[in-house]
């Protein structure tokens, strides 16, 4: 129960964040869209199962869409880098999820290097479906690519700050649920 | 049959993965299509009440250029007051002329309710304004919102029960009827998703005479916007070859920076223009 209980505030507290902070702080550039929102989605346990992955992506997407009046748009892109997260841990560290020494994802349990490629690809991953889908409605397909990279690169920089300013105290596994 | 059912059970997450991936998909294209989001109302209603309570503390850091609005909006309405003006008359009697506070032979067409903004946002290519008052209140859609100096800010898309979204100039979707205050001519004014200070008024013949610092008003053409509300002064006049029609950059009048009250105002006739309208294209389709 206190294991929902923090991932339920950890969830809460990074969408009102992103609607209250990132979202409403005057933008350097158009294009330089800081993301944050979908962090809880990476650090969820290993443990999960992968439909619970998807349903916890879906509500976290609906719910910041909710605030921003774009029913469905955030919602796409988390349902889609919660498909595709258990493929790359599975990549960067080819073992059973149960050989694994720590519950969750973090830069201590899979190291820097793998951990910033993993971070990496579902960023890309995530704000390129939803620049795509964004510039389906409208836009130019130069500003597409520029926004996917600008976009991905700030959020690059925000999450490793992120890690770096607010190390997760983590716990080891045990065989106790 | 058995198979099938083992094929599901075995493909489980890929199923949901598309299920859920399609509903998403069906929401955003429905909500670009008809500015209908499915569960709008429950949701609108939440994020509402979170968004009051964040509001709570930012209005105060917005609360100096506010006051400045309103007193200079409060200042325009006193030199409006019929006791400034005096009759022309040799003995210089003063007499209040009640003509100008006459209701009779007039009949209201427009009605404002004021409402404040508790979410608001500039960055997004389509920003949606939330403000305090929904249906319970008397909004509908289709209603103009203006700030609290009398500057266009947007029209109402929806609204629930006690909120309602409102599309601010700032969308790309955006379009609201415009005149050039000095020529009264008439144009659309849009939003290119650039630069959150400027909007776009596109194809002004090149023989309207237009300067930088002309004033754009709303025009008395629109269905939702009261004429000769300020929209926003000419910043660049750039012409276009391929039309040979000039487009405006226009500065917006309103700071959508820190909108705080503003005015929703409701056209009575609305609905009979509307079908009006709608009638007249069906009677002679294009």
């Amino acid at each position: 129960m206190s294991n929902f209980l923090k991932y339920f505030f950890r969830f809460a507290a990074f969408i009102l964040i992103q609607v209250y902070v990132l979202n409403k702080i005057p933008h350097l550039h158009r294009f330089i869209v800081p993301y944050l929102y979908y962090l809880p989605i990476l650090w969820l346990p290993f443990s999960i199962s992968r439909i619970w992955l998807l349903i916890i992506g879906f509500i976290t997407g609906l719910s910041l869409d909710y605030f921003m009046m774009t029913p469905g748009l955030h919602a796409a892109a988390c349902v889609l880098i919660a498909y595709f997260r258990p493929y790359i841990i599975n990549v960067l560290t080819p073992k059973d999820s149960s050989e694994y020494n720590y519950r969750e994802p973090s830069p201590i349990a899979i190291r820097w290097t793998p951990y910033a490629i993993y971070v990496f690809v579902l960023t890309l991953l995530h704000h390129g479906y939803m620049v795509f889908l964004e510039w389906m409605d409208f836009g130019k397909f130069t500003d597409f690519i520029i926004k996917v990279i600008a976009t991905t690169v700030i959020s690059m920089l925000l999450i490793f700050t992120v890690e770096l300013l607010f190390p997760r105290s983590l716990k080891f596994r045990t065989n106790t649920p | 049959m058995r198979n099938i059912f083992l094929f599901i059970r075995r493909y489980i997450t890929f199923f949901t993965f598309l299920i859920l991936q399609g509903l998403s998909l069906w929401f955003l294209f429905n909500y670009n299509r008809f500015h209908r989001a499915k569960f709008l109302g429950m949701a609108n209603e939440v994020t509402g009440r979170v968004n009051t309570q964040f509001n709570k503390v930012e209005e105060y850091f917005k609360l100096k250029e506010e006051n400045r609005r309103v007193h200079r909006l409060n200042d325009s309405l006193l030199n409006l007051m019929p006791g400034n003006f005096m009759q022309k008359d040799s003995s210089f009697q003063l007499k209040v002329d009640s003509s100008s506070l006459d209701k009779n032979g007039f009949y209201r067409r427009y009605i404002f309710r004021p409402a404040i903004v508790v979410y608001n946002t500039v960055n997004a290519q389509k920003n949606y304004i939330q403000i305090n008052k929904g249906a319970s209140q008397g909004i509908k859609d289709n209603m103009a919102v203006i700030g609290s100096d009398g500057s266009a800010v947007g029209v109402v898309v929806n609204v629930s029960a006690n909120f309602s979204q409102v599309m601010s100039l700032l969308h790309v979707q955006s379009t609201v009827s415009v005149a050039l205050k000095k020529s009264g001519e008439f144009g659309i004014i849009e939003w290119d998703g650039k630069d959150p200070r400027y909007l776009i008024i596109k194809r002004i013949p090149k023989t309207v005479e237009v300067v930088i610092g002309d004033t754009i008003l709303t025009s008395s053409v629109s269905f939702n916007f009261p004429p000769g509300y300020m929209v926003g002064t000419v910043a660049d006049i750039k012409l276009d070859n391929t039309s040979g029609m000039n487009s405006l950059k226009v500065k917006s009048a309103a700071n959508f920076y820190n909108l705080q009250q503003v005015h929703v105002i409701e056209n009575i006739e609305y609905d009979e223009q509307i079908r009006l309208n709608a009638e007249t294209y069906k009677k002679n389709p294009k």
